[in-house]
């Protein structure tokens, strides 16, 4: 604090809780939505304040036939769908990316600027601007409909790559001089040194990956067409969909509080691995 | 780049970088080669011959006013997601950044909309503007306005543009809050010993000093709105209506997936490439820089 | 225990040769330390014992063993680093024990030997403290230790105390002494001070530019410097250089003053005289223009410049002096404590 202005802090508490409903409206109008019946979902204007039937929403949306009138699997079918992407994604990335981070920084070896490069154009292809032809990869190799489909076209990731490359540059070369002095071998030291050293790097990327992977989208819609492999976040569109028919935004909306559920409660539980991840992945 | 003692050389680097290498390969390289070379070629209503037309696709699309409107109502849309998503992060975090206690508190309550997927962002707002149900329609009706994004491509423009910055405020928030409180306290106590009030402090010094996260998210907030906003198109207005807001990669989608159109959509997917490409150049310079500082 | 042996030793990166055929022998059980300025190649070849890097050409032997192609772990040394290099996340327990652990030792005997460096070195009471809640000079004895519980036959030592205060360097400087003399291990420790040099070494390898300048015991060093390069690096302050015509027995000074002494050289000569071998004399030949004296309590410290010339000669006189400056002092020296050196070569002129 650089002066003592009363007036000044009062302000800013005001336009900050302000900025914090702004932000919270949505998400509120959301959860209100979910605790109403049908009926006064479709009656306007729609309530500001919660209701009772909660429970009765949440239990049909998770284990009813969720929405009357369309095809889609259980909610906690597709949420489990979700977690088990989201899981792969995130596990695989990090695997792949320390592998290739550790080769890259701690080996020399002919062509390593070449596979670096080759790990560098990831970055500038986002999956969207190569939709299609990566689209007829997964299907000439039997991918579609299959957890490996949907996980491992998103799962080489130049930036987390740059990112573990750029931790163990930080890392003192010492560490490795030591290591190799007390006689560890290469994989020795990356499993004893380099990965707990690494730890909360790997901890950081890890929420950054979940958030991402679980809100995949494009990528989901294209790769499954049986219900089974529906993922909730994809969900939310068919019933979207539906509801142009028969709205039950009572549903929908308590389908969409557990499709953000997870990735929120990710963030704001592990706020200070998610704000290092940011700040880390980006730069 | 590399460690001043590093292992001998062996085949176990190889080994090691095999399984990002061949994914790379498999599902980067060889797609995104499939797809330069598909917008060379010119397809049949039927699938059944190919041509091989050279540029004739890039030349079509550069005289297709389809293709042009859909350009610039993308760069409209960026400017306006930045542009709105921006200014209420960096107020928001100015004043964060002057109060002591709560700081953290107020960050927990602003960050999460980071989580929310965009077509979950776009499916909340769709329903806060439900022409019939919603709540800001029925608050509009009161000062005379007709919400039906629908019908209306401006209002359906608008509802996009607020779904994809309000999404945003949070990673934009996060990033001027984390470059504000790295500025040394002692150069904002020197300002103010100057004379400098809290305004001026801002605007003569906080805001320069940001200036190059300014600039890094103005790239981010780009590429946010260019690639991931699909999902929030998609939800809200499929494009429509009238392709009012059928920015470039719905168009990409839709061309190839719905009007299956793959040269087309294989050359709109070539101009996005060199888009992205061109945008990661820009942000790594200013990452070179930055380091260098 | 082991004897190394080096032999016509050359680094070179890329097309610089940064160590120029290097010789040595240093016998079992004796403390070598490798000294110079930044830059002089002493840790490069430190580290080429280490086998942390290749040896461009030559021989490294230690025992009888040529160590060239081995890996750093197999050649029976322990290095202590200049940042200590402990592993962060591991405690001070398991730091000392991962050597031991790699090579598949028992885990009572693990204990035992952990258990053994921690009494001598009396790091007891952190064993299972992890290395960021030590103060330096704990960390330093746990480098220490971690090198003891490998029982190898050589300890190799990276500038182990510049990151202590200067007070915590002195008390560490006797210790690692103390427990070299205990252990009998042959030890190679580099280092930039020549005080620490002195105070250490049995023999000490003065290197310069990737070339040895002179390889003997500090009282050879600081008695009979081989070259000019020693002569200035050896001893503190620094020795004072004056050139010189030599002949008929005796040393004609830049001002025109003669000294006795030095028969056995010729011609145009550097003169080398010590600070604390000037010895205040009224008559002396050496006269010199005081500029600033510096108290040091125990001694003074006497700048000032040649009487006549621009170069410059510091006194250490004994107690406390004092006179005005622009005084002119006179000096003299005993023929024994002259250094005549070559100023083209550099090399000192024998006897």
């Amino acid at each position: 604090m650089i002066e003592n202005r009363p007036i000044l802090n009062i302000v800013s508490h005001v336009v900050l809780i302000f900025g914090v409903l702004i932000v919270a409206l949505p998400i509120w109008i959301t959860f209100v939505a979910a605790t109403h019946d049908p009926v006064r979902m479709t009656q306007a204007p729609i309530p500001m304040l919660p209701g009772g039937y909660f429970w009765e929403n949440f239990k049909q949306t998770l284990f009813g036939g969720g929405l009357s009138g369309t095809e889609t699997a259980p909610v906690w079918r597709m949420l489990l769908n979700s977690l088990f992407m989201a899981l792969m994604i995130s596990f695989g990335k990090i695997a792949i990316s320390l592998l290739s981070a550790f080769a890259i920084v701690y080996f020399k070896f002919p062509f390593r600027m070449g596979f670096f490069w080759l790990i560098f154009i990831t970055l500038m292809l986002p999956v969207e601007v190569r939709i299609l032809p990566t689209f007829e990869v997964v299907a000439d190799l039997g991918m579609l409909n299959s957890y490996w489909g949907l996980s491992i076209p998103l799962i080489a990731s130049a930036t987390a790559t740059f990112m573990f490359r750029q931790v163990f540059l930080t890392i003192p070369d010492e560490m490795l001089e030591s290591a190799r002095i007390d006689g560890a071998g290469p994989m020795r030291f990356f499993w004893d040194i380099l990965i707990p050293l690494s730890r909360t790097n790997i901890a950081a990327l890890f929420v950054i990956l979940f958030i991402y992977g679980w809100n995949q989208y494009l990528w989901p819609l294209l790769i499954t067409t049986e219900t089974d492999m529906t993922t909730i976040v994809m969900s939310i569109k068919q019933m979207l969909e539906a509801a142009e028919q028969s709205p039950q935004w009572n549903i929908i909306m308590m389908t969409a509080l557990l499709a953000m559920i997870p990735p929120v409660f990710v963030v704001v539980a592990m706020q200070r691995l998610f704000v290092q991840g940011l700040t880390e992945t980006d730069k | 780049m590399l460690k001043r003692v590093h292992f001998p050389t062996s085949l176990l680097p190889y080994l090691l970088v095999a399984p990002q290498v061949i994914i790379t390969l498999v599902f980067f390289v060889w797609p995104a080669s499939q797809a330069v070379y598909q917008s060379f070629l010119i397809e049949d209503a039927f699938g059944i011959s190919t041509e091989f037309v050279w540029f004739e696709n890039f030349i079509y699309l550069a005289t297709d006013e389809q293709y042009l409107d859909s350009f610039g109502r993308t760069i409209f849309f960026s400017v306006c997601v930045a542009v709105l998503s921006m200014s209420a992060a960096l107020i928001l975090a100015g004043f964060a950044d002057r109060i002591v206690r709560g700081a953290t508190t107020y960050r927990t309550l602003l960050i999460w909309p980071y989580a929310v997927a965009p077509v979950l962002a776009g499916a909340l707002w769709v329903f806060m503007f439900n022409p019939t149900l919603g709540i800001f329609p029925y608050l509009l009706e009161f000062v005379g306005v007709d919400w039906n994004h629908y019908l209306n491509g401006s209002q359906a423009m608008m509802l996009v543009i607020f779904a994809a910055a309000w999404k945003q405020i949070a990673y934009n928030f996060l990033f001027y809050l984390a470059a504000m409180q790295s500025i040394p306290r002692s150069l904002i106590e020197a300002a103010a010993i100057d004379g400098a009030g809290p305004l001026r402090r801002f605007r003569d010094h906080i805001f320069p000093l940001v200036s190059p996260t300014t600039f890094f998210l103005l790239v981010i907030n780009a590429v946010y709105a260019f690639f991931d906003t699909f999902g929030i198109i998609h939800a809200v207005t499929q494009g429509g209506p009238a392709n009012a807001t059928t920015i470039l990669v719905y168009k990409v989608f839709n061309d190839g997936f719905v009007g299956l159109d793959l040269g087309g959509s294989a050359a709109q997917s070539v101009i996005l490439m060199i888009l992205v490409i061109a945008m990661t150049v820009v942000q790594f310079r200013y990452v070179e820089r930055k380091v260098e500082y | 225990m082991a004897s190394i042996t080096l032999k016509d030793l050359v680094k070179t990166y890329g097309d610089v040769e940064v160590l120029h055929h290097v010789d040595g022998a240093i016998e079992d059980g004796e403390f070598i330390v490798i000294v110079g300025p930044s830059g002089c190649g002493k840790s490069t070849l430190l580290r080429m014992v280490a086998g942390l890097e290749t040896v461009t050409s030559g021989e490294i032997r230690i025992g009888e063993k040529v160590v060239n192609q081995l890996e750093p772990a197999d050649r029976d040394i322990a290095m202590v680093f200049q940042n200590y290099a402990l592993y962060p996340h591991m405690s001070v327990r398991e730091n000392m024990a991962y050597g031991l652990k790699i090579r598949k030792i028992g885990k009572a005997e693990i204990e035992r030997r952990v258990q053994e460096a921690a009494d001598i070195l009396e790091i007891g009471p952190y064993l299972d403290r992890k290395p960021r809640q030590l103060s330096g000079g704990q960390r330093q004895r746990v480098a220490m230790g971690r090198a003891i519980v490998r029982n190898p036959q050589v300890f190799l030592f990276d500038e182990p105390l510049s990151n202590l205060d200067a007070k915590l360097r002195v008390q560490m400087r006797l210790e690692i002494r103390k427990l070299q003399q205990r252990l009998g291990v042959t030890s190679i420790y580099v280092t930039h001070d020549q005080v620490e040099a002195m105070t250490l070494g049995d023999r000490l390898m003065v290197l310069n530019g990737g070339y040895v300048e002179q390889f003997g015991t500090p009282i050879e060093l600081y008695d009979r410097p081989a070259t000019l390069f020693v002569a200035g690096f050896i001893g503190s302050p620094s020795m004072n250089f004056l050139p010189a015509t030599a002949g008929g027995g005796a040393l004609i000074l830049g001002n025109g003053a003669s000294l006795q002494g030095a028969g056995h050289a010729s011609g145009s000569v550097t003169l080398g005289i010590r600070p604390e071998h000037l010895l205040p004399d009224e008559n002396g030949p050496i006269r010199v223009s005081v500029q600033l004296f510096e108290q040091l309590g125990a001694n003074t410290l006497v700048h000032g410049v040649l009487e006549g010339t621009e170069t410059d000669v510091v006194a250490s006189l004994p107690g406390h002096v004092s006179a005005d400056p622009g005084t002119i002092m006179g000096f003299t020296a005993p023929a024994k404590d002259l250094h005549v050196f070559d100023p083209a070569t550099g090399r000192r002129v024998e006897e």
